[in-house]
């Protein structure tokens, strides 16, 4: 049945019928509805479900606040859930009744929602197109200002102020105000919505109000409906929501309404207070009170309730903004001030409110049949529970019954649960004000606020120059941080352990190559670029001559190991040094820190040529041949080259660098050449290696080869609380060069313990068992928890070296307890293993220097 | 997100900036003269104030310079952004 009226209708476009499918069902409702008002132009009141109880629900509202009716928007565009009254109607919609909560399962299947970003920078952001708000944009763009104007609902009724500097938005929401005029709003572009980040100089809160029901027995029923909204779906929408109406109303705006409806056609069968309504599936019958307490039914299909106008104050609120309830207008107003750059206005800030009679819920019959978040499917008796039970804040009532808490964020419910529990607590009805408010002001989906940040585009993604080859050749990668470094390079019916094994071999054997471009690189440059690294570095860096290369140890102001890295000095006053490939940033920023705030007087420039330079690590017995098999005109022999030594030269017919440095024990030889160059520097020394043996290694090699070296990797066998000592390398730490970073700090008591946790070698008892990283390490398995722990596995591999597994550990006291065995008791069984030097291979390091 | 006038690029988003903590503590001069005590001072003890504070803060995605500003903790309001090596305006 036809709820349209003959005419009337300011919203809608009766020349233009748009068709839509609910629940199943084919309809017909008009360019400019809602899917809410367009259900009720086709006579569906009911049709909603509580989402706790199940009770059958209908329309209660005309907009955003509207808790019943819920729906998920199939198609045209993907929405888990919204309320109808805030979908435009377009043809071809479908959607389906959603009692409150969303499918989640769908949501996961579904393709998600989409989303961009805007920004936008304005002297003037209004929020709300009403009559204040449209006062407001016109006055700031007299004035000049560059104007954005967010409307909530989907069209404005009046004349924005327009120009090449204002900016009009409707179906936009204000999600949050943050400081210094950042706003957040929600722009329901269809189908990829928008996110517009503002700055604004100026944010004018123009957000108008809500009406708010009276909680009565059955007052949750299909036809109970807010007295404003009636009179909205009257004269936007030409739809008539009822055709016999009782009125409860406790100002002039519900009567008023009542007055459109009658317009309308509509029967006003009674005025007063309800004591309760009727019916099945909707109103049926409605039973008065008298003010002498007689009861009369009336039959009516629809109840316009008012109970009061409470400015909409979210925002307001959510940035810190005060409440004060104001007596005769039974609401809170905005109290006190709040940031300089907001302001409150019209109906938001009380102006033009009416008078209003408080009555926050109807006395007589049940209380648990009396709803006051019809989301949550709370009730007045809900709330007096949690009263008896001796909660007394609002805060508090709000967590017990999750009242304010559902997708419509208490707009019609808070003030109202506020109210009823100062009331049953025998307060004034401002004693407490409704729970705090706070971003999103309405429910947004993650997909939308990700926007294209997502899939591929979620973070950057680094690779080397040579990473089309590691492709090419089946290389699994590791991420370090936003790096992809190959692992390791299967060959045919290899996993990670054999293709590992068969890696290290061939360096101890003969020879690997090693993608090592994604080293941290910083140039250092400056007359007191010596000065500056001796107090970045625990050792001396100045002494370092031209044409060498040092290790180096970088620490915190609290003495403990923070990254490595080797210096080459370019020159006098020239250093390159290398980082950890997590760690070039952090590293980067250091320097500058010091630079800028202590020691600006030092002439000093930083530079990361991290991505300048693509690096080649060729590392084993045969490096010298694969080197020279690749061509060089540098002169590589042992005694002209020596170890930790670098040489510039042509490198397979490119410009470059060769380092004599190693990192797996082993003779090698960095290549650094241009990044352009990379590839084709890879390829030469490949072609030129792999009758030699060589083959190419990855990452888990590496870590396997330095560990048998016993040389650690800081953020795997360190972890912010490991000095130069407990890792036993106090030859590097030079403290009579004069003060470096973290210096003072190692004298400090705790530093200088005996006991602190050393870093150790461990074997297992069973060459063929791995102790897995991370295990506990305790002195005497007692089978029992807790035991006292001493210590930790922190890198463990099997090594085709030894033939046998080992592991690198922090054990307490450990240097004095080589020798003993230490247990990891672990949920399948314990594990001894022997504390060691945690140098397993080649201690005295003839390798490296006589390679 | 607040906005933080850098010295030298003018007012940027927060999201450009890194914190840096209190300002105007000065490395020492002579570290090995302090007792385990003043050191320790030096290194883990800052201020916690209800009002203004003075703090560091580096333009980290801009022009990567180091500066300070005086922030109210209670209303995170900036009265002064200003160089390193300076003395807040008053």
């Amino acid at each position: 049945m036809s709820r349209l009226l003959p005419a009337g209708g300011t919203w809608i476009d009766r020349a233009r019928p748009v068709a839509f499918r609910f629940d199943g069902t084919e309809y017909q409702g008009l360019a400019g509805d809602t899917l809410a008002s367009a259900l009720l132009a086709n006579g569906v009141v009911a049709g909603f479900r509580s989402p706790i109880l199940g009770r059958p629900r209908g329309i209660l509202t005309a907009g955003p606040e509207e808790p019943n009716a819920l729906v998920e928007v199939l198609e045209p565009w993907v929405d888990l859930v919204v309320p109808a009254t805030a979908v435009p109607l377009v043809e071809g919609l479908v959607a389906r009744p959603r009692a409150g909560t969303a499918d989640l399962g769908r949501a996961r299947d579904a393709p998600g929602a989409l989303g961009r970003n805007r920004h936008r920078h304005v002297e003037t952001l209004v929020v709300g197109g009403g009559p204040a708000g449209l006062a407001a944009a016109a006055s700031a763009a007299e004035r000049g200002d560059r104007v954005l104007l967010v409307e909530e609902g989907s069209r404005i009724d009046g004349e924005p102020p327009s120009g090449d500097d204002v900016l009009v938005l409707t179906a936009a929401t204000a999600l949050g105000v943050y400081d210094d005029g950042y706003v957040v709003v929600h722009h329901r572009t269809r189908p990829v919505e928008t996110v517009w980040h503002v700055r604004a100089a100026r944010v004018v809160l123009a957000t108008g109000w809500y009406e708010r029901p009276i909680p009565f027995v059955g007052g949750d029923l299909p036809g109970v409906m807010l007295a404003t909204a009636a009179a909205r779906y009257v004269e936007r929408y030409g739809v008539a929501p009822g055709e016999a109406a009782v009125v409860f109303a406790n100002s002039a705006w519900g009567r008023q309404a009542a007055d459109v409806l009658r317009e309308a056609g509509c029967e006003v069968v009674a005025e007063g207070t309800v004591l309760r309504a009727e019916g099945d599936e909707r109103v049926r019958r409605v039973v008065m009170r008298a003010q002498d307490g007689s009861e009369r039914a009336v039959e009516a299909d629809l109840v316009l309730v008012s109970g009061g106008i409470n400015p909409n104050l979210t925002l307001w609120r959510s940035i810190g903004g005060g409440l004060r309830f104001d007596e005769g207008l039974a609401c809170f107003v905005p109290d006190g001030v709040g940031p300089p750059w907001l302001t409150v206005v019209g109906a938001a800030a009380g102006e033009g409110l009416p008078p209003t009679e408080p009555l926050w819920f109807v006395e007589g019959g049940d209380d648990a049949e009396k709803f006051v978040d019809l989301q949550r499917d709370q009730t007045v008796a809900d709330i007096r529970e949690t009263l008896e039970g001796g909660l007394r804040s609002i805060e508090h009532v709000k967590r017990a019954t999750y009242i304010g808490t559902a997708i419509d964020q208490g707009r019609t419910s808070g003030v109202l649960a506020a109210a009823i529990v100062n009331a049953m607590l025998g307060e004034g009805p401002g004693a407490q004000g409704p729970s705090g408010a706070r971003p999103p002001a309405e429910p947004v989906a993650f997909g939308v606020l990700a926007g294209p940040r997502r899939g591929e585009l979620l973070d950057p993604v680094r690779t080397t120059p040579m990473h089309a080859w590691h492709v090419e050749r089946g290389a699994v990668f590791e991420d370090v941080g936003q790096w992809k470094r190959p692992r390791y390079y299967p060959g045919p019916g290899e996993d990670l352990e054999s293709a590992v094994l068969r890696e290290c071999a061939a360096v101890r054997t003969a020879a690997g190559a090693m993608d090592a471009s994604t080293l941290g690189k910083i140039e250092v440059a400056g007359p007191d670029a010596p000065a500056f690294l001796d107090r970045m570095y625990t050792n001396r860096m100045s002494n370092l001559p031209v044409g060498s290369i040092r290790y180096g140890l970088m620490l915190g102001l609290d003495g403990m190991v923070v990254d490595d890295g080797v210096a080459m000095r370019l020159a006098e006053d020239r250093y390159l040094v290398t980082t950890t490939t997590g760690g070039a940033a952090m590293v980067l920023d250091r320097f500058e820190e010091w630079l800028q705030t202590e020691w600006p007087h030092l002439r000093v420039f930083c530079t990361s040529v991290t991505e300048q330079w693509a690096v080649v690590a060729v590392n084993g017995p045969r490096a010298r041949e694969v080197v020279a098999a690749a061509g060089t005109d540098v002169e590589l022999a042992r005694e002209a080259f020596p170890h930790m030594t670098f040489r510039d030269g042509r490198i397979a017919g490119v410009p470059g660098r060769i380092a004599r440095v190693s990192f797996s024990g082993e003779l090698a030889f960095e290549l650094h050449v241009a990044a352009w160059h990379g590839l084709h520097v890879w390829e030469r020394v490949m072609e030129a290696g792999e009758p030699l043996g060589l083959v190419p290694y990855g990452t888990e090699a590496m870590h396997v080869l330095r560990a048998e070296k016993g040389y650690v990797i800081v953020g795997q066998d360190t972890d912010g609380t490991v000095t130069p000592h407990d890792l036993g390398m106090d030859w590097i730490v030079n403290p009579s060069k004069g003060d470096f970073v973290g210096r003072r700090s190692l004298r400090r008591a705790d530093l200088v313990r005996p006991d602190r946790k050393q870093l150790v070698g461990l074997l297992p008892a069973d060459p063929d068992e791995r102790l897995p990283e991370g295990a506990q390490l305790v002195l005497e398995d007692t089978g029992r928890v807790p035991m006292r722990m001493i210590g930790h596995v922190t890198s463990s591999y099997r090594s085709a070296a030894l033939g046998r597994t080992f592991a690198l550990a922090l054990v307490e006291g450990g240097r004095e307890r080589h020798g003993r065995t230490v247990f990891a008791p672990l949920p399948e069984g314990t594990i001894a293993a022997t504390v060691t030097s945690p140098v397993f291979w080649d201690p005295e390091g003839v390798r490296l220097r006589e390679g | 997100m607040l906005l933080i006038r850098c010295p030298w690029c003018g007012p940027r988003d927060e999201v450009e900036f890194r914190y840096g903590g209190q300002a105007a503590i000065s490395y020492p001069s002579d570290p090995d003269a302090l007792s385990d005590e003043q050191w320790a001072d030096y290194l883990f003890m800052r201020d916690n104030p209800k009002g203004e504070f003075r703090e560091r803060w580096v333009h980290v995605h801009g022009c990567r310079r180091w500066f300070q500003a005086v922030r109210s903790t209670v209303t995170h309001e900036i009265r002064a952004t200003f160089p390193i090596g300076e003395e807040p305006p008053s």
